[in-house]
């Protein structure tokens, strides 16, 4: 989180990609994505976490398909030609996530973002980088990079032995 | 002058290496008692080959080293010294200074110098006094006789013209080849003809072959003009002691000039600028070289072969090879994706659809298997090396060993010949250290002196299996049992044999009484088992006291490629690799038996076999739950077999391998995963690991 903050606070204006899970509405940094694509063609990987819905070939590479969903136990998990998945590019690894929906790409000044308060989000405060108000909307900066390679997403080797 | 030289330097650097390695296995064929002049003529060129390339390319260091070597092996050749072992040793050991220099180089760091101007000592001591190796290293002088024969003055004259000597780097390089011969006079140089009076020892035929690099038959003859027979070893020993240094000054023999006073040639890449000064003779330049090939054209060519061995071939990058087998790996499933549509279609209304699928499936099959055979590569070029190392320890250790090389053209993935050079260098010192016992010892056992390591290479189903044997003591039960309590691992003298070699797989584990340069710091078997397991390999031994030991290797052969038999299970779709599949069948109601609380047993031809069952340990919902209506797979690994339990089988495939691990992670019981042709991912199962993951105690959850 103290890093992400920095580079959130040093800059002018931080592009963010917004998506929505349950009611709560979630940015990331748009360097991290890759691309968004729909829900399709899941092969499911045996004995893994429930939010490890499996892995996909995207071009030739094979890449795992993680549901925040579930995850983060909000909204309804279903999956029909509207489910969006997220291809994202952390730590030379290439992810996808499953979201509700992607709402927008916007720009967010360093005064707009406010560091994050103890609370009860979806997601644990240590994977936050604060606040951001846009208009009437809260914002939740997520360090993407931190939360995938962390060990509660079991998705990175190093972090699994780890535990 | 201004031509980038760079870019040719990796082409040198590999060239170099060849060369190296060729004269090294030259060397170590070499039996100084019966000489063999073909063989040192090979030796002589590869010298030549290098010294030449270096010249051109401004590495002086390396050409200042090959050119003393290439002077030494020339009198060798000609039969002025005889090679002795102990000559041998010093040339080896040239070889591997060469080696650092050439590995320096490349990777642009700053070569080892000290150990340049030792081997440059040594040589050069070699070159003055040819019997005067200490007799440490195992020197016999055989020498002498050489100067009994006679000395000739030749009258040569050859052609010049722009079209035989492009420049004068040329003609300049040849009389520095007559130079080594001899003592050169009278020399006139005109513009269409050269005259001189060559003294030397060496034969017409000699002669004439080095002009041969250079001049067709009729552009240059060569007379006798006088013999002065040799009439006293001393008269002409006397001459040679004279006339060498003399040569060195007079003629720029060169070996003797300092090697500061060659260097700034090479410190930008402008080697090429210094051999247009006169000085040029300090470093005769190279006759093999690719600009020289015009000259003599074929005859050059001829001898680039003889001395590589290698017929046609082009050098190409790994990353290139790797693209192309990617691509061929992505047509491969584009076509089954194509024949999978064409499946459903109406076969009359398509049939020429259909037979162009048809053709285009063997034409793609074919394809992928030649694209996959470049990466194939013997593994002779690991087990060759090996000569070197089994020469040069068992000299140390004081034993006599011989190492066999059986089935050295099997090949493998160039990518695991990398991978098994460490464990298998690791295995071989083991062997000569532990395993091959001093010759008296031997000899008390009833043994032959000599001891023997056998490296074996074989194919057995999908897997090549390498070998590393030795007839030596074996393991000793008692001793790795009484070390591995002192290590405090919990043994018992009851255990099996087979459990207690896997006592030598623990990290630190010695049993050798003294460590020795070769091995014994323990650092040995944990590390052989590691990387042999980090490419998917097995490590197996199996030792008899007394009779020696035997390392087994099992690798997969190619680490991008794979038959497999794909099954369905649930909604999904796993590759069994077909090289652990015996059979596969229905079972009848009556085979199947039930021990409570151990699953079930299959008994197929007499045999009781577990059985498992897939979905359970993957956790998903089958389609049928009642083996009599699916189908089991027959497999065995690690010597035991297990029937696994699958809904169906749905045919065989040659799938392409990719990493799970690249962008997730390891996953328990598959190794990989691969592209069907409907473009969904399907996982490759890794048996051995599944086997092991089924004898675990089951989550409670899925059926």
């Amino acid at each position: 989180m103290q890093s992400g903050q920095e580079t959130g606070a040093a800059g002018s204006g931080r592009e963010l990609l917004t998506f929505t899970l349950g009611a709560e509405e979630y940015a990331i940094d748009i360097l991290k994505v890759q691309e968004i694509r729909g829900y399709d063609a899941v092969t499911s990987i045996a004995n893994t976490a429930e939010f490890i819905k499996g892995v996909i070939n995207l071009r030739g590479s094979i890449v795992p398909i993680v549901d925040m969903r579930i995850k983060f136990k909000l909204g309804r998990v279903s999956y029909d030609e509207t489910t969006v998945v997220i291809i994202l590019n952390v730590a030379n690894r290439v992810v996808g996530m499953v979201v509700d929906g992607v709402s927008d790409v916007l720009t967010l000044k360093a005064e707009q973002i406010k560091p994050a308060p103890e609370f009860g989000a979806g997601m644990d405060t240590r994977y936050l980088q604060g606040l951001g108000t846009v208009d009437e909307r809260m914002l939740i900066l997520v360090d993407i990079e931190k939360l995938m390679t962390s060990r509660e997403m079991e998705l990175v080797e190093a972090a699994e032995s780890a535990a | 002058m201004s031509i980038d030289m760079s870019q040719f330097y990796q082409v040198f650097f590999d060239e170099a290496a060849e060369h190296l390695a060729s004269m090294e296995s030259l060397l170590l064929a070499f039996d100084p008692d019966a000489p063999d002049a073909d063989q040192l003529n090979a030796i002589f060129r590869a010298a030549h080959s290098i010294k030449g390339g270096s010249g051109t390319f401004g590495f002086t260091d390396l050409a200042d080293v090959t050119h003393i070597l290439e002077t030494l092996l020339d009198r060798v050749r000609k039969n002025e010294i005889a090679l002795t072992r102990g000559m041998v040793d010093v040339f080896l050991r040239a070889g591997d200074v060469l080696r650092g220099m050439l590995d320096a180089h490349r990777n642009g760091a700053v070569a080892d110098e000290a150990a340049s101007i030792e081997i440059r000592a040594t040589l050069e001591r070699l070159a003055n006094n040819p019997g005067g190796i200490p007799a440490a290293e195992g020197a016999h002088p055989l020498a002498a006789k050489t100067h009994t024969s006679v000395r000739n003055v030749y009258r040569i004259r050859f052609a010049n013209s722009p079209g035989i000597f492009p420049d004068r780097l040329h003609l300049a390089n040849l009389l520095d080849d007559l130079g080594n011969l001899g003592k050169i006079e009278n020399k006139i140089i005109t513009d269409d003809a050269v005259d001189l009076l060559l003294t030397a020892y060496a034969s017409e035929a000699d002669l004439r072959e080095i002009f041969s690099f250079f001049l067709k038959p009729e552009q240059f003859a060569i007379s006798v003009q006088e013999t002065i027979s040799g009439n006293a070893a001393g008269q002409s020993y006397g001459l040679f002691d004279e006339s060498y240094p003399a040569r060195a000054d007079g003629e720029g023999y060169g070996f003797f000039v300092e090697p500061g006073a060659i260097k700034p040639g090479m410190e930008n890449a402008q080697g090429y600028g210094f051999f247009e000064e006169p000085v040029s003779r300090t470093q005769p330049p190279p006759r093999l070289d690719a600009r020289h090939d015009d000259v003599p054209g074929r005859r050059a060519a001829d001898r680039v072969s003889a001395v590589t061995g290698s017929d046609t071939s082009i050098r190409v990058s790994v990353g290139k090879v790797d693209a192309m087998i990617n691509l061929v790996g992505e047509l491969v499933i584009t076509q089954s994706m194509l024949a999978e549509i064409v499946s459903s279609m109406d076969p009359v209304l398509h049939e020429q659809l259909i037979n162009g699928l048809a053709q285009l499936e063997r034409n793609t099959r074919d394809l992928q298997d030649s694209v996959m055979s470049v990466r194939m590569m013997p593994i002779s070029l690991v087990f060759n090396r090996f000569q070197r190392v089994v020469r040069d320890s068992a000299g140390k250790l004081n034993k006599k060993v011989q190492l066999k090389i059986i089935g050295e053209s099997t090949e493998l993935d160039k990518g695991l010949i990398e991978k098994i050079s460490d464990p298998l260098t690791h295995l071989v010192r083991n062997s000569l250290d532990h395993g091959i016992e001093h010759p008296e010892e031997r000899v008390a056992r009833g043994k032959d002196p000599q001891g023997t390591i056998t490296l074996r290479a074989a194919h057995q189903g999908g897997n090549i299996v390498i070998e590393v044997s030795d007839d030596g003591a074996g393991l000793n039960r008692e001793r790795i049992l009484a070390t591995a309590r002192e290590n405090g691992i919990s043994v018992s003298d009851g255990m099996s044999d087979e459990d207690v070699w896997k006592l030598i797989y623990a990290p630190g584990f010695t049993t050798a009484i003294a460590i020795t340069d070769v091995s014994g710091r323990g650092v040995g078997m944990d590390v052989v088992k590691r990387n042999i397991e980090g490419i998917g390999g097995r490590v197996d031994v199996t030792s008899r006291q007394g009779k020696g030991s035997t390392v087994a290797i099992r690798l997969p052969l190619t680490l991008a490629i794979l038959d497999g038999l794909s099954v369905a299970v649930g909604g999904q779709i796993y590759i069994i690799p077909l090289g652990f599949i015996l059979e596969s069948f229905r079972p009848g109601a009556g085979d199947i038996n039930e021990i409570s609380g151990q699953g079930k047993l299959i008994q197929v031809r007499g045999e009781y076999l577990p059985m498992i069952a897939l979905h359970k340990v993957f956790n998903i919902k089958p389609r049928v739950s009642d083996p009599t209506e699916g189908m089991l797979v027959l497999l065995e690994t690690e010597g035991r077999k297990v029937a696994l339990f699958v809904d169906e089988l749905v045919g065989q495939h040659q799938v392409v391998i990719k990493s799970l691990e690249t962008n997730y992670r390891k996953v328990d019981g598959v190794s990989g995963a691969t592209i069907m042709g409907d473009g969904r991912v399907a996982m490759i199962m890794d048996v051995s690991s599944l086997v092991k993951l089924s004898q675990r105690p089951m989550p409670q959850h899925g059926d």
